[in-house]
């Protein structure tokens, strides 16, 4: 180890806990210098260089670009005396693409908790990998409490320890025991089972607060888990894989991909891997599409008076400024629907129905990164002109990769604009935890019976998809009903339900 | 009196081929060296003082190393942070002539109060580089003595240290310190973003008020993190010394010469007892506000090209050049001894000890405190009740 240094990718910025690898600068066998730039590194705060604490010559680049790897892996192998002859466990010359594993020894050392679960997982932003929890600034807790002595007052158990750990080099076990660890692929392509069986097993089931609500709401129940986390407590993550379960049959977690994948090989296949925004848009959508039976129905609207309404409104001073788009009488629509049918803004926990007075309305937007679904937070209480700037704010920051974790959580009910895309409705999934979604079609000019005669008009036509575990088909009915009037004419759905 | 004279012997003097006025109104900079790097010989300001220097060559090329030695220092730091050796810092990147350039003006017996970013300020005043290392990269609180060095401790809080600043003239002020030549002066050191803040405004206020022998030293680098200084204010910050009261100054703060000689003349006005002054020092972040932070999001490239070409260093180093002050062999030792100083640097952050927990316990009260005494009592007892313990 003295003579080649494994470099462990370190927390970028107060609080991180991954970084996705976005170009190499160095490969094996260049001979560097200290503070050399040797990789280029996005992390949720910024994309930076990072430079060689080492001179020398590179030995070995464990994770290929465009893998994520969680903050304290080793990312590169610099040996720190080229000159001094072979090394004998020789990885040197190895090609970039057969990706070596880092040395036992170093992932040990490595200061990252060894098991998840130590911290519990903030709510912004959700569980992060290591065990950390996922904040926005500052100093998010670290794991490295998992690694700390056990008090001589605590009668060992199977589960602890085995051993005080006076150096920070032997935490228990720590390597393939740790789900959602990066684990370079050519070594332990199986590695990252769901639940590690170390075989503890005590009477009662361990399991903090947030996380038994969070069994409770997603159904799971918890003396059915094995415990990850320490003393063999159940985890946010535990929980959260046993509810994805019977969506999961594919394994998500396959991270470190051939670097050759970026085009088609010879069986004429293309493999990507799955993370960031494609997994959790994965993992969401199988959940609630399997845990909540969703009812769609369709309405198609003349929204032609709707569209002159728009028109004139862009015309009156106060609004010149303002980003009026057809996708704000929708969302104007749902929210005075919403407050004539409370029902549909609720979401189902299990043994009860949880209505929510607040509607955190939810944008569906496509971004560079992925679909993403930022919320305008207690959007009835809003104006129209606050609304309006609202959904412009939300979509340029959506759209600059900017929107917080903040902003994502606590949706309660979404609108998803397929229009935009040229389509006519969709059959849209729920966001997990929210029971109705609406899909908003193009507008255009189709021929439509006005006044008795067929006439070209401004029609579109919506979907909404319900949890009928809370909606009937009369209320989802109703609800839609209501959405279609006000499109039809905001005027008068103005003056009659306000 | 108006001059910025560093009071050392004639040797070597350049005359410098023009001058210019800066006039009433006028957002116009005090600059004494273009960033072509020609010499403006002088420069009166809009009440009439004449700003110039008069520099020995010697003492040129003095400015000079410590621009290029602050430089390499914070780079190496910011190199640290990135390789997980601290936790963050907050890089000085383009702001060296407005730190050099003050930092060089204070005299011993003058205090200053920084934020966390006067890395440059700190070098001037003789504490070893390695001192806010420390403090960033979490193993103690910063370390240096602040009353040894005339130089208060890193303020994390925005703007705060400007109060404290006030609070500390006042008393330089009642001891009776000011009025002659060799009188004391306070110097608070804050940003762009600051001034938004009320702890600035209100110190403003009071050293108006009370006539404090303290200059405050804005460096205006354009950004308080993200946000752009036209959401800061409306007319030019240093403009808004006159509201309070007391006089405001625009300099170059990418002109270490012009820095050294406006801020020496508000120090001398503060030390005769002459009341407070606000320097503006126009200068631009050329890095990120901390390692946490990516300023592409915010700004576009072609700002910080454009300046790129007003940097502090480079314009230092054409006019040393051209009026053959130094020599190809004298920028190379230089950047020689910038190099060891870095690796000096690396090696003892790298070799800094990792604190005993109880010393948290060791620096709140200078003679401990019965309190105290039974909480370090509990906490070290709570250390023993591990396995393995060595407390």
């Amino acid at each position: 180890m003295s003579r080649i240094k494994e470099f462990n990718l370190p927390d970028l910025g107060e609080g991180l806990t991954e970084g996705e690898i976005l170009a190499w600068l160095v490969k094996v066998g260049d001979t560097i210098e200290l503070n050399q730039p040797i990789v280029e590194v996005e992390t949720a705060k910024a994309a930076v260089e990072i430079p060689a604490k080492w001179a020398g010559q590179v030995q070995a680049i464990f994770h290929p670009e465009g893998s994520t790897v969680e903050v304290g892996t080793p990312i590169i192998a610099i040996d720190t005396e080229p000159g001094a002859g072979p090394v004998e466990q020789s990885t040197t010359g190895a090609p970039t693409t057969d990706l070596p594993a880092p040395s036992a020894a170093s992932l040990a050392a490595v200061e990252v908790a060894p098991t998840e679960g130590a911290v519990e997982p903030g709510l912004i932003g959700g569980p992060a990998p290591g065990g950390r929890t996922a904040v926005l600034v500052g100093y998010g807790p670290r794991t490295t409490a998992a690694m700390r002595r056990p008090r001589k007052d605590t009668a060992p158990t199977a589960a602890a320890p085995a051993a005080p750990a006076p150096a920070p080099a032997a935490p228990a076990a720590p390597a393939q025991a740790t789900p959602g660890r990066v684990v370079p692929a050519p070594v332990q392509p199986a590695a990252a089972p769901p639940v590690n069986g170390n075989g503890r097993s005590t009477g009662a089931v361990l399991a903090k607060p947030p996380v038994r609500k969070l069994a409770k709401d997603l159904g799971v129940d918890l003396g059915t888990l094995t415990g990850s986390g320490p003393s063999g407590s159940i985890t946010r993550e535990d929980v959260q894989r046993a509810a994805a379960a019977p969506a999961a049959a594919e394994p998500l977690t396959v991270t470190a991909a051939d670097p050759s994948a970026a085009s088609f090989g010879a069986d004429r296949e293309q493999r990507i891997p799955v993370k960031g925004v494609r997994r959790l848009t994965a993992e969401n959508m199988s959940r609630s599409a399997f845990t909540a039976p969703h009812v769609t129905e369709f309405l198609t609207v003349d929204m032609t008076r709707a569209m002159k309404a728009l028109d004139r409104l862009r015309e009156r001073r106060e609004w010149r400024d303002v980003r009026v788009s057809p996708l704000l009488l929708v969302a104007k629509a749902v929210l005075l629907a919403v407050r004539r049918h409370p029902m549909v803004n609720s979401s189902w926990a299990g043994d009860e129905i949880v209505v929510k007075e607040y509607v955190n309305l939810g944008i569906a937007a496509a971004t560079a990164r992925g679909l993403i679904v930022p919320n305008i937070k207690d959007a009835g209480r809003l104006t129209l002109r606050e609304l309006a700037d609202a959904m412009t704010d939300l979509v340029q920051t959506a759209k600059a990769g900017r929107t917080s974790p903040a902003d994502m959580s606590g949706g309660t009910l979404t609108i998803t604009n397929v229009g935009v895309f040229g389509v006519d409705t969709g059959t849209p999934i729920l966001p997990p935890g929210e029971s109705a979604i609406l899909a908003f079609g193009a507008v255009r000019e189709q021929p439509w019976v006005h006044k008795g005669k067929v006439k070209p008009r401004l029609v579109t036509t919506l979907g909404l998809s319900f949890d009928h575990r809370i909606i009937d088909g009369e209320l989802g009915s109703k609800f839609l009903r209501d959405v279609g009037d006000f499109l039809a004419d905001p005027e008068a759905a103005l003056l009659a339900w306000t | 009196m108006a001059k910025g004279d560093p009071g050392a012997p004639a040797r070597g003097r350049r005359a410098a081929p023009r001058s210019r006025k800066a006039t009433t109104g006028d957002p116009e900079l005090v600059q004494l060296l273009t960033p072509e790097g020609e010499r403006i010989e002088s420069v009166t300001g809009p009440d009439g003082t004449e700003y110039r220097v008069d520099f020995t060559d010697e003492e040129y090329r003095g400015l000079y190393r410590d621009l290029v030695l602050v430089r390499k220092l914070d780079a190496e730091a910011t190199a640290l942070q990135r390789q997980g050796e601290l936790g963050i810092w907050a890089s000085l990147l383009g702001q060296e002539a407005a730190q050099v350039g003050s930092g060089r003006a204070l005299r011993t017996q003058d205090m200053a109060f920084p934020t966390y970013r006067e890395h440059g300020v700190l070098y001037c005043r003789g504490i070893d580089p390695i001192m806010p290392l420390g403090l960033f990269r979490g193993v103690d609180q910063g370390g240096w003595d602040p009353n040894e060095f005339k130089f208060n401790m890193y303020t994390i809080v925005i703007g705060a240290q400007t109060l404290h600043a006030t609070g500390y003239a006042m008393g330089v002020a009642m001891d009776g310190k000011t009025g002659t030549d060799d009188g004391e002066a306070v110097i608070a050191y804050f940003g762009d973003g600051a001034t938004s803040q009320g702890d600035v405004n209100e110190a403003f206020v009071w050293a108006g008020v009370f006539n404090s022998p303290l200059v405050f030293f804005c460096q205006n680098n354009q950004y308080a993190i993200s946000e752009p200084l036209e959401r800061q204010t409306r007319i030019p910050l240093y403009r808004r010394a006159a509201g309070f009261g007391f006089p405001g100054i625009r300099v170059d703060g990418n002109d270490v010469l012009a820095t050294y000689a406006v801020t020496r003349h508000a120090l001398d006005t503060a030390r005769h007892g002459q009341g407070p002054s606000l320097i503006e020092a126009y200068t631009y972040r050329m890095g990120a506000h901390t390692t946490s932070d990516d300023p592409t999001r915010y700004r576009i490239a072609s700002e910080v090209e454009a300046w790129q070409a007003k940097d502090p260093i480079a314009r230092m180093k054409s006019f040393l050049e051209r009026e053959k002050i130094a020599d190809a062999a004298f920028f190379t030792e230089v950047d020689e001894q910038a190099r060891r100083e870095a690796v000096d640097l690396r090696e003892r952050v790298l070799a800094m000890p990792n604190p005993e927990p109880d010393t948290i316990f060791d620096h709140v009260y200078p003679n401990g405190s019965p309190l105290l005494d039974q909480q370090r009592e509990q906490f070290s007892r709570y250390l023993e009740s591990f396995e393995g313990s060595v407390h």
